[in-house]
């Protein structure tokens, strides 16, 4: 199998990690419980649709094609991402690939550890068998979701090939699971969050950033709030 | 969530997020293989003092969905022809170490007691002329689908033998909760002397507010209740109360018909009304899986079962 493809397409000029907080900067995502530091804005809007554009390239080069391929997004930004390569593929490529999506909770390992609720109903619009599914999802993490989206989508049939493909490949991974499509491989240390904004699922500009929690008595440090950071 | 033994346990918001997590489960029933792992490895037990079919199929049939381990508890086959309490009868399947009980009882408030007794999940599944809370909450699911997510203002007449019926007390509560206006309508001798405080309005007159429904909710005349409610004989009752072909023809065209079954047909509701297009009875059998998923995967998933 071959390897990421991800970073080949990293702006390097891009600031990554850490070095200033962003001092005092609320931001739409929401501060964390015990005080968030953003580090890194990783991707703008335009960052981001070329990082769209760079990965449906990748999926139809890697297929020789579209024609075979479904885009199954995972819920809930994986499904708008799904929909934004789909556009992209048609545009360039002239083939409407078949969008689905896919909801995991049924099938995740950690249910009855905390609550997992369904983010919406299932709905894979082709029979998958013989097809190639492309699983999609903003950030790679642990890897539990995807693994739960492999069982999830085996009940829906036997595709012949499935690919993964992600905006951010952030690290920790707890199973043997690797994207075959990157839009960022990130360093990240375990505790930090990848807060990924898109305007269909966010209702906000598009962008990706590096929060962290703060260090005692850092500057900029954000007075505690609940906002999600819920591992993937 | 630990039991679900009444309507009134659940507001408004956990009403919506129990039909939001059914809708996902009706995507799983419609499939192929219409099981999901999520709950591997639990243990339900349907344990039914009084006869019923459709709901313990139901309930059995969700339960396995979910992967769980179903155990059937046959009342008649059991200790309690030997005069075993229900105390012990639970307190014995519970040692056996299971998650879930799902229970139906002629006593009103059986399952209440039950909840008191044992560590594992109640459901209610239908207590005496009390509650019959998965009724209500699937009924809801069905006019979900059919009426749109909100039911705020949509005008239901629940029709029928209200004092006897667990439905009925289950899903006026329900439908208000989420803002129908719920109108009662039985002959007084049908009416419980504490509907005064129910959040309906009541009618005795069918035909006086036929004209203005969104949904006629018909009830199961039990028969065997005749001589109790003293309503002088069936055709009687389908003459003043019965949903017939005339009376249907009356409604309006966008009107939605539900029955919980099973039904008397050519009683409270005409045969050709029950199969018409209006009707919604064939989809609450339907839903009545999804929705059972919904509250086993509320009980013993989503909300961390007994951690």
């Amino acid at each position: 199998m071959a390897p990421p493809t991800g970073s080949a397409g990293l702006n390097p000029d891009e600031p990554t990690l850490p070095a200033a907080a962003v001092p005092g900067g609320r931001s739409a995502f929401g501060a964390g419980p015990g005080g968030w530091v953003r580090r890194a804005r990783l991707l703008d809007a335009d960052a981001l649709r070329r990082v769209h554009t760079r990965i449906a390239h990748e999926i139809v080069e890697r297929n020789q094609g579209a024609e075979a391929v479904v885009l199954v997004g995972l819920y809930t930004r994986g499904v708008a991402v799904a929909r934004r390569l789909a556009e992209a593929i048609g545009a360039f490529e002239g083939v409407r690939v078949p969008v689905g999506a896919l909801d995991v909770a049924f099938y995740r390992d950690d249910i009855a550890l905390r609550p997992v609720q369904p983010l919406g109903p299932t709905e894979v619009p082709v029979d998958v068998t013989g097809r190639v599914v492309v699983l999609v999802d903003d950030v790679l993490f642990t890897g539990r979701t995807v693994r739960a989206a492999l069982d999830a989508l085996t009940e829906l049939g036997r595709p012949r090939a499935v690919q993964l493909a992600v905006l951010v490949d952030r690290g920790h991974r707890e199973l043997p699971i690797r994207a075959d499509f990157v839009g960022k491989n990130l360093p990240t240390h375990e505790d930090d969050d990848v807060r990924v904004r898109l305007t269909e699922t966010d209702g906000a500009d598009d962008g990706i950033e590096l929060w962290s929690p703060a260090a005692v008595g850092e500057a900029g440090a954000e007075p505690g709030a609940d906002s999600g950071r819920g591992k993937s | 969530m630990k039991h679900l033994l009444s309507v009134g346990d659940l507001d408004r918001s956990a009403i919506e997020q129990l039909l939001e997590l059914a809708t996902s489960f009706r995507e799983v029933t419609r499939r192929e293989i219409p099981k999901v792992p999520a709950l591997r490895g639990k243990v339900v037990v349907s344990l039914f003092y009084e006869d019923s079919t459709r709901t313990r199929i139901s309930f059995e049939t969700a339960a396995k969905r979910l992967s769980c381990d179903v155990m059937g508890f046959s009342v008649a086959s059991s200790s309690v022809t030997k005069g075993e309490s229900l105390r012990d009868t639970v307190q014995t399947i519970e040692a056996m170490g299971i998650d879930a009980v799902v229970m139906r009882h002629s006593a009103a408030g059986a399952p209440h007691r039950v909840a008191g007794w044992i560590d594992a999940s109640v459901v209610n599944a239908g207590d005496g002329c009390h509650e019959h809370p998965t009724q209500a909450l699937l009924d809801l699911l069905t006019l979900r689908h059919r009426i749109g997510p909100g039911i705020d203002g949509a005008r239901i007449a629940i029709v029928g033998d209200i004092l006897h019926s667990r439905v009925a007390r289950s899903g006026a509560h329900a439908f208000a909760a989420l803002g129908a206006d719920v109108t009662l309508v039985a002959p007084p001798t049908m009416l419980p002397s504490t509907v005064a405080g129910w959040p309906v309005t009541v009618s005795h007159d069918l035909d006086a507010v036929l004209g203005d429904l969104d949904v006629v909710y018909l009830l199961r005349i039990q028969r065997e209740r005749q001589r109790e409610t003293r309503f002088p004989s069936l055709r009687e009752y389908t003459a003043r109360y019965g949903l017939t072909v005339e009376r249907a023809a009356r409604l309006r065209p966008e009107a939605l018909i539900m029955h919980p079954g099973p039904m008397n047909r050519g009683v409270e509701i005409a045969a050709e009304v029950a199969e018409g297009p209006a009707s919604l009875i064939t989809e609450q059998v339907e839903n009545g899986v999804a929705m059972r998923m919904a509250v086993l995967y509320e009980l013993l998933g989503a909300g961390g079962g007994h951690g």
